[in-house]
């Protein structure tokens, strides 16, 4: 089983640790997980830096299957391996199975009452605005030439305020975006 | 766990769904509807809103709305078929593509492809908080809550959770 090593200061991360981080990671995580795993990666723990992150999320988003799936998979095995990815995965997915179901379970008969309603409603525009934060913050950690501001701000424009289909708008997108890269070096 | 057809229609639908969920589960919960509801109408559209805004509320990915769905269909074996298939083989995808995409660590292309994938990335994530708060919110004080989310985690180190749960008390009060 070989693992890469990474540039990070924090090499030394056990598959406990990686199990206990996402473990804590899915229990937190209301209303999109992402947020939290960049909180627990790079502000707590300090697994990776704020640069290693956004290229961690990258890879993550354009690789099929849920991001905060592949993050954990890419941080696991990063560490650890095939076991890494593993203990990463089941931390993050296990308890919130468990919970989700057993909320569904009990769930019908609390639909109606207003404050659970109510409740869910504000947590989750509350969690929108953690959704927010996280691109400002990640949006901190690149490099801010006027062609990665554009970049930024066109898919923003296409995905964010005129939904065009996701797949399309990358397909046309990331060429461009990696051309660019290419030649600016 | 006997092997039903619907368990192998449930495992099918979402194998193929994972290989389409480029941009993460939520880019493709339109999808998700469109197969479940108007495909092979599994459930109305009401159950489906309410699944979505359980999976939303409850703590962990969002992608557990696909076990919701599983669960509906087919019970808790429904469930553990459905996120195994949305989330096991893109997981031993990923884990073999990130293994070959490190040997290449120095590779301009890579280089390039990384460069060129960050701002792309930091679009995306901004344009899924967006697209949340406007399909969320929808008064003033439920705006207000996502800007002051927003402020308090951009200028304290605050555990985000102190706000979402100041937030739900709000909520439950109904003053948002």
């Amino acid at each position: 089983m070989d693992t890469v090593p990474i540039a990070s200061s924090a090499a030394h991360v056990s598959t406990g640790a990686l199990f206990v981080g996402f473990l804590k990671v899915g229990l937190t995580g209301f209303g999109g997980v992402l947020p939290f795993a960049r909180r627990m990666l790079v502000e707590q723990r300090r697994w990776l830096t704020g640069p290693e992150f956004n290229e961690v999320l990258s890879l993550a988003q354009f690789l099929p299957g849920p991001n905060i799936v592949n993050v954990s998979v890419i941080v696991g095995r990063r560490f650890h391996g095939k076991l890494g990815a593993l203990a990463a995965t089941a931390g993050l997915m296990l308890m919130p199975l468990v919970i989700v179901l057993a909320l569904a379970t009990i769930h019908a008969q609390f639909a109606h009452v207003d404050a659970v309603r109510g409740a869910c409603n504000a947590v989750s525009a509350a969690a929108a605005g953690l959704m927010l934060s996280m691109g400002l913050k990640m949006g901190r950690a690149i490099e801010r030439t006027p062609w990665q501001i554009g970049i930024a701000a066109v898919v923003f424009i296409a995905i964010g305020l005129l939904r065009f289909p996701l797949l399309w708008t990358l397909a046309v997108l990331v060429p461009i975006s990696v051309a660019i890269a290419g030649r600016t070096r | 766990m006997t092997f039903s057809p619907v368990l192998f229609e449930l495992a099918l639908q979402f194998l193929t769904l994972s290989m389409l969920s480029i941009g993460g589960a939520n880019a493709v919960i339109p999808e998700i509807h469109l197969r479940v509801v108007e495909v092979k109408h599994w459930m109305t559209d009401a159950d489906f809103s309410q699944l979505f805004a359980l999976a939303q509320a409850a703590p962990g990915p969002n992608v557990l709305i696909v076990s919701l769905v599983g669960w509906k269909v087919a019970g808790i074996a429904g469930a553990l078929v459905s996120i195994v298939a949305m989330c096991g083989p893109a997981s031993v995808f990923t884990y073999w593509f990130t293994h070959t995409w490190d040997r290449f660590r120095e590779a301009p292309l890579r280089i390039a492809i990384q460069r060129g994938l960050a701002p792309v990335t930091v679009g995306l994530v901004l344009a899924s908080g967006y697209v949340l708060t406007r399909t969320i919110d929808d008064s003033v004080a439920s705006y207000a809550v996502t800007a002051a989310m927003l402020a308090l985690a951009m200028t304290t180190r605050l555990h985000p959770l102190w706000g979402l749960g100041v937030a739900a008390v709000l909520g439950a009060f109904g003053w948002v």
